[in-house]
């Protein structure tokens, strides 16, 4: 596979102009992921009002892939509940991970993710925001 | 130019254009068939048995240690520890000499520019006995900081440990005349030698350093195996940091005694088919003659800084010119973050280094979270720097930059 379907535009659009990166004041959830082995770091923020995704923050540093599924991630979680998000963060993961993957049309702008299955080493990078979120909401 | 890439089976079975030697070298057919023979033939546990297959795996073993002390020129095979590696050997001494001769105010001198195996070992020690710990930085260019570094000796530092040469900027400090001013002051002087050793000829005597350690598997040999050199009456004051067989004279059921220096230091059965790998990888390096791997090493170093300086966007991390410097090469190229680079680069069978490279205290000074690093060995040639450039040709192609 051409190395254009991992670098796509929109993925290059969210890693130099990432979404939501202004730190929340009171968040009501939070946590910090990092990738010891490469040194990635995500934050994720949340508020809420009642149930729902109020503001989001998510900052971090480390590569392409790992700060535009952040960025990616903050813009699909915005106006969902939590039961939503923990859907959306699951079947968004399995997508990566399971053996057979067919559900691009329900991720949006996320799809462009879908080709970091074909680097195994990297699917680690496009998890890590998740991963944080999930500790976000579990803690 | 050295042509050998015809020694190394890994390469004909798909390597690539393997740039991350610094990282682990490739093996030549001589230690992977020394290592094979030896396992298949006459192997056995040493220093144990009377019969005829321990006395030869014992002879064999022992070569290894009497072939690493001629290798760095050292004038008694007594004065090497056979151990698992670089790791192992400088935790030995920061354990072994620092936990016992260190006291609370004590300075240890390190530099920014230390792997982290020289850096951890001293900040374990450090917390156990109260001594400090001091940096010496680096200059704008990539090089120790020579003022620095005379300075921090007017603080009279116990111990001063430092690397031969950058596993990250490639610079390669000028050991010996540091070594003569620290033990000028009194203090221990600790050579990393993981990087230097394989690529410059080393001669303990000319350094004049207390300690040196080195790891195998950077020097074309096998993994699990390595040197520690020590002048024999500092190995004297070392404590051992494992007990075990092999390393005793006399155990009683409360008490033990120490076997001569260097064998109180190898508990347990030690990597013994590695140390015949070891033996080969000496020779196949000597065969070459180590003068000829640093001619090698610095005409390609010279090549590859040459033509990535010709990338636009591209920054170097060390020196830019091949003067005291070897061949790990790191550099960043625009925005596009070090781990694509590796990705795009690997698409195009170029294997690179991306990450902190176990250095992160230094990654902090040069205000970088990360870089790739590409660097060179013996098998290394010029289409390896060309497919390199190439792909990282690639990469701003992708990226718009």
């Amino acid at each position: 596979m051409a190395l254009e379907e991992l670098y796509r535009e929109v993925i290059l659009d969210h890693y130099r102009n990432p979404r939501n990166r202004t730190a929340l004041e009171e968040p009501h959830a939070a946590a910090e992921g990092v990738n010891p082995l490469c040194g990635d770091e995500v934050t994720v923020e949340l508020t809420f009002g009642g149930d729902v995704v109020a503001g989001v923050s998510v900052r971090g540093h480390g590569c392409s892939i790992s700060q535009s599924s952040g960025s990616m991630m903050g813009e699909a979680i915005k106006g969902l509940d939590r039961e939503a998000i923990s859907v959306l963060s699951r079947r968004f993961q399995e997508s990566l991970t399971s053996e057979d993957s067919n559900s691009e049309s329900e991720f949006g702008e996320l799809a462009a993710l879908q080709g970091v299955r074909r680097y195994p080493v990297r699917v680690k990078c496009a998890l890590l925001p998740w991963t944080t979120l999930d500790e976000a909401l579990s803690a | 130019m050295l042509d050998v890439r015809q020694d190394f089976p890994a390469i004909a079975a798909g390597a690539g254009h393997f740039l991350d030697s610094a990282a682990s070298a490739l093996k030549p057919r001589a230690v992977l068939e020394a290592m094979n023979q030896f396992a298949g033939t006459v192997y056995a546990n040493v220093h144990r048995g009377a019969y005829r297959l321990s006395t030869t795996s014992t002879e064999l073993y022992e070569k290894a240690r009497s072939r690493a002390a001629e290798f760095i020129g050292a004038s008694n095979p007594d004065e090497v520890v056979l151990c698992r590696g670089t790791t192992t050997g400088l935790n030995m001494v920061a354990a072994g000499w620092g936990g016992e001769h260190l006291r609370p105010g004590d300075r240890i001198l390190l530099t920014v520019m230390e792997h982290h195996a020289n850096i951890v070992p001293w900040q374990m020690v450090a917390r156990r006995t109260g001594a400090v710990l001091d940096y010496v930085g680096i200059t704008e260019d990539g090089h120790l900081d020579r003022d620095g570094f005379v300075r921090k000796l007017d603080l009279q530092p116990r111990v001063v440990a430092f690397t031969g040469m950058s596993n990250v900027l490639g610079s390669i400090p000028p050991a010996a005349a540091l070594a003569e001013a620290a033990r000028a002051t009194g203090a221990l002087v600790v050579v990393d030698g993981a990087q230097l050793v394989p690529h410059r000829p080393v001669d303990v005597q000319s350094i004049g350093a207390d300690f040196l350690a080195f790891s195998g598997h950077k020097l074309l040999g096998p993994t699990g195996i390595g040197v520690l050199w020590g002048r024999p009456e500092r190995l004297e004051e070392m404590e051992p940091t494992e007990g075990g067989g092999e390393m005793i004279a006399n155990v009683e059921l409360d008490h033990s005694t120490w076997a001569r220096i260097p064998h109180r230091f190898e508990a347990g059965t030690p990597p013994i088919i590695e140390a015949v790998g070891l033996t080969a990888a000496f020779d196949y390096l000597d065969e070459i003659g180590m003068e000829s791997v640093a001619a090698h090493d610095a005409e390609l170093t010279n090549y590859a800084l040459k033509r990535l300086s010709e990338v636009e966007q591209l920054r170097i991390q060390g020196p830019l010119t091949g003067e005291d410097r070897g061949g790990a090469i790191s550099f960043t190229l625009g925005d596009v973050h070090p781990h694509d680079l590796a990705t795009i680069l690997d698409q195009r069978q170029v294997s690179v280094r991306a990450g902190h490279h176990c250095a992160k205290p230094l990654m902090r000074v040069l205000g970088m979270p990360a870089t790739a690093r590409a660097s060179i060995s013996v098998y290394t040639n010029n289409e390896d720097i060309d497919a390199l450039i190439s792909g990282l040709e690639e990469a701003s192609g992708l990226f718009g930059i």
